[in-house]
């Protein structure tokens, strides 16, 4: 097909072959773009959290070197984070939004193309480290200065990746500012917006807030290494903890970033399957605006220990704690919506289910690590690490599995397979939960975090650990098969979907939804 | 195609939404750099961090007899390469607020190099930091060494009387760092 031929053909559907894929200003073809380098990201990481869990197999050093071990740790939580969550996040906002919204697509699609071909490139210079002289970063996803500095050659790598990494977040974020803001079909005011909308409108705001701030941080440990300034370095006047307060600053709204999505995606499942509208929508979107809000003045707690006036440390323990009001709003407000409802429990039902539990699970030992005096024993052990995994896997990365399998049939037009659903989903749960539920022990018993050895006393559990650790590998692997099936065929799914499925994208497109869609705004009851 | 009944999307110019979102990322790219002096301000005025003044104060002597203050001095070093070494010379003194004392600290370069060291104060409890006041410190400058050459470097302090009454011991340490930029020459 000559090019000309090509570019008429793109009023009615997508170019062929590789080149439409690196072109396409498409909502739905970048959107699935982000789903799929985040599915690779997954399992990339997935892949180095086996290596860790091999390791902690048995206590002793077994298989690698505790430089790799770090290493691995660095990169694991690095590419979990930028690679995998946001990117999937911010492909569910890309395939959704605009169709929720009735719009024909996003504000500027072709930002929308840039913001996600930086990402291959920027994770290109994060994972080339791995083969380098020294290896790869090996400080930890925090970076804290000065032990960062001690980085061989993946030091600038590093630095710039996350540069990148920011321009492309950042890019996403004003996409969807300007989406929601000026392309919502004639009556759909703000607050008829689905709430995935909504969490998503919020989000983009923290994006921007703190997205330049981790750059800034970047870019002084940058020039501390290679120009002489001396922000985080006594010798020269400067301070490491003000690397602490600053990455924190970021950070702290960071893990909200990846938190406020998934209970957009949640609060569009749980009315469907249980055939109610989601009790208290407005208490909803404030809750979400509150916890944005009280993100940026709670960051001091990820630091307690390193000695803050009593002052500092009794503002941010009651500051934290405040977080667990508009949260308790929000899941009171998902039970609220089950009860008394006719519910059937689908796959897409499982995952949000065992999202609200296993996610409160997380919130309460957020609660115990708030508590200053707590924290002191749990700081930096494997408690720590129980908690964060409980509300980034089994919380975030489970409404992402959740969103997937409830939008797949509108996406692709084809019904995944139900049976290997229930499956995954029930190999998934079970195994998360005997990955680590033991850490809490672990961490309450002293096994600090980040080591590749440790004292006979934690073998048990740390070998019950790694068994969950492969055994929910697996079922994520388990996981790729089932949307390779579905992409490539399966059931024909209806238009609705599910039967108490409500929204734009279930109630006024067809399934698949077509490469065009809400070309003409639809009408909005 | 499918056909949705209403008119058409109404287009909004994007461009004042855009371009208020980048100055939002300047400003808050502005602010992550401001957050340097912003939290040197903040531990000053504060003394949260335990950093003492950078250079000598002016202090005036009104001894408070009935009263008296544990000071004790740390000295530490940022590496350890065998080329320092460096010591109080008295670990423990009890003073009176509102008195001039005198110390010192033993510092020696082992190496047959030239060495520029830079001593950095911390004081615990942070908040006493304000109320430690040094009249002559050799952690005002940098300290250069000849090769194998020791130093005995003096330290005068007072602390202030106004020092609140539930601090009965103040640490003060001091960290030798090594700039390594100026000995490599």
């Amino acid at each position: 097909m000559s090019e000309a031929v090509a570019h008429d053909d793109h009023a009615h559907g997508p170019e062929k072959g590789l080149m439409r894929w690196v072109y396409t200003t498409n909502h739905k073809d970048i959107g699935t773009l982000y789903l799929l380098f985040s599915l690779t990201m997954f399992m990339l990481g997935g892949a180095m959290a086996m290596v860790i869990r091999a390791e902690l197999f048995q206590p002793g050093m077994q298989l690698i070197d505790p430089h790799f071990f770090n290493q691995m740790t660095t990169m694991h939580a690095l590419i979990m984070v930028f690679g995998a969550v946001m990117p999937a996040f911010v492909g569910l906002a890309n395939w959704l939004i605009p169709m929720m919204i009735g719009a024909p697509d996003m504000a500027l699609p072709r930002m929308n193309n840039w913001s996600f071909w930086i990402l291959p490139f920027a994770f290109t210079l994060m994972v080339v480290t791995l083969f380098m002289e020294g290896g790869a970063p090996a400080a930890g996803w925090t970076m804290y200065a000065p032990l960062v500095l001690q980085t061989g050659d993946a030091f600038p790598f590093l630095i710039f990746s996350i540069h990148l990494l920011g321009i492309s977040s950042v890019m996403g974020a004003i996409n969807i500012i300007a989406t929601i803001m000026n392309m919502r079909a004639p009556g759909m005011t703000l607050m008829k917006m689905p709430l995935f909308v909504w969490t998503w409108f919020i989000t983009a705001y923290l994006l921007i807030a703190v997205m330049p701030v981790f750059a800034g941080a970047v870019t002084m440990l940058l020039t501390d290494k290679f120009f002489g300034t001396s922000f985080f370095s006594a010798a020269g006047g400067g301070d490491p903890v003000l690397y602490q307060h600053i990455f924190w600053f970021f950070g702290h709204p960071e893990v909200y970033i990846m938190i406020l999505p998934a209970f957009g995606i949640v609060s569009a499942i749980i009315p469907t399957f249980a055939r109610k509208p989601l009790f208290g929508y407005s208490s909803m979107v404030y809750a979400t605006a509150s916890i944005a809000f009280l993100s940026f003045i709670v960051w001091a707690h990820h630091m307690f220990t390193v000695g803050m006036p009593l002052a500092g440390q009794l503002f941010f323990m009651y500051a934290t704690m405040m977080i667990a009001v508009p949260t308790g709003v929000k899941v009171f407000n998902w039970v609220s919506t089950m009860w008394k409802g006719s519910m059937t429990f689908e796959t897409p039902m499982l995952f949000a289910l065992a999202f609200v539990i296993l996610f409160t699970i997380g919130g309460f030992s957020g609660l115990m690590l708030a508590i200053t005096p707590a924290d002191f024993q749990y700081h930096d052990t494997y408690f720590v690490v129980a908690h964060f995994h409980y509300v980034l896997v089994t919380g975030a990365v489970y409404s992402i599995i959740a969103a997937a399998y409830y939008w797949m049939p509108k996406w692709t037009g084809h019904m995944y397979n139900e049976t290997a659903g229930k499956i995954h989903f029930w190999w998934s749960t079970i195994s998360v939960n005997v990955l680590f539920f033991p850490q809490h022990f672990l961490g309450l018993a002293g096994m600090p975090r980040r080591i590749p050895d440790y004292s006979v006393q934690f073998a048990d559990w740390n070998m019950v650990s790694s068994i969950g650790g492969f055994a929910f590998g697996l079922a994520q692997v388990y996981f790729c098969w089932i949307v390779y099936k579905t992409i490539k065929g399966g059931e024909k799914a209806t238009d609705r979907v599910w039967e108490g499925a409500t929204g734009l994208e279930f109630e006024n497109l067809p399934s698949p939804a077509p490469y065009h869609s809400f070309t003409m705004a639809p009408e909005i009851k | 195609m499918e056909s949705f009944e209403s008119g058409k999307i109404e287009r909004r110019s994007h461009k004042k939404l855009v371009a208020m979102l980048v100055a939002m990322v300047f400003f808050m790219s502005g602010f992550s750099f401001a957050l340097v002096p912003l939290y040197e301000v903040f531990c000053e005025i504060t003394g949260l961090n335990g950093k003492t003044a950078d250079g000598p104060v002016a202090v005036e002597e009104k001894i408070d007899m009935n009263r008296t203050v544990k000071v004790q001095f740390i000295a530490n070093m940022n590496s350890i390469n065998g080329a320092w070494k460096f010591t109080p010379d008295v670990f423990e003194m009890e003073v009176h607020p509102g008195s001039l004392e005198e110390t010192a600290f033993h510092a020696e370069n082992t190496t047959d190099l030239n060495r520029v060291a830079q001593a950095v104060p911390s004081v615990v409890p942070g908040q006493a930091a304000l109320y430690f006041h040094k009249t002559e410190c050799f952690c005002f400058n940098e300290q250069s060494f000849e090769p194998q050459e020791s130093k005995s470097m003096p330290l005068r302090f007072m602390v202030d009387p106004e020092l609140p009454e539930k601090i009965e011991t103040i640490a003060l340490s001091y960290t030798f760092f090594e700039l390594d930029r100026v000995a490599a020459q």
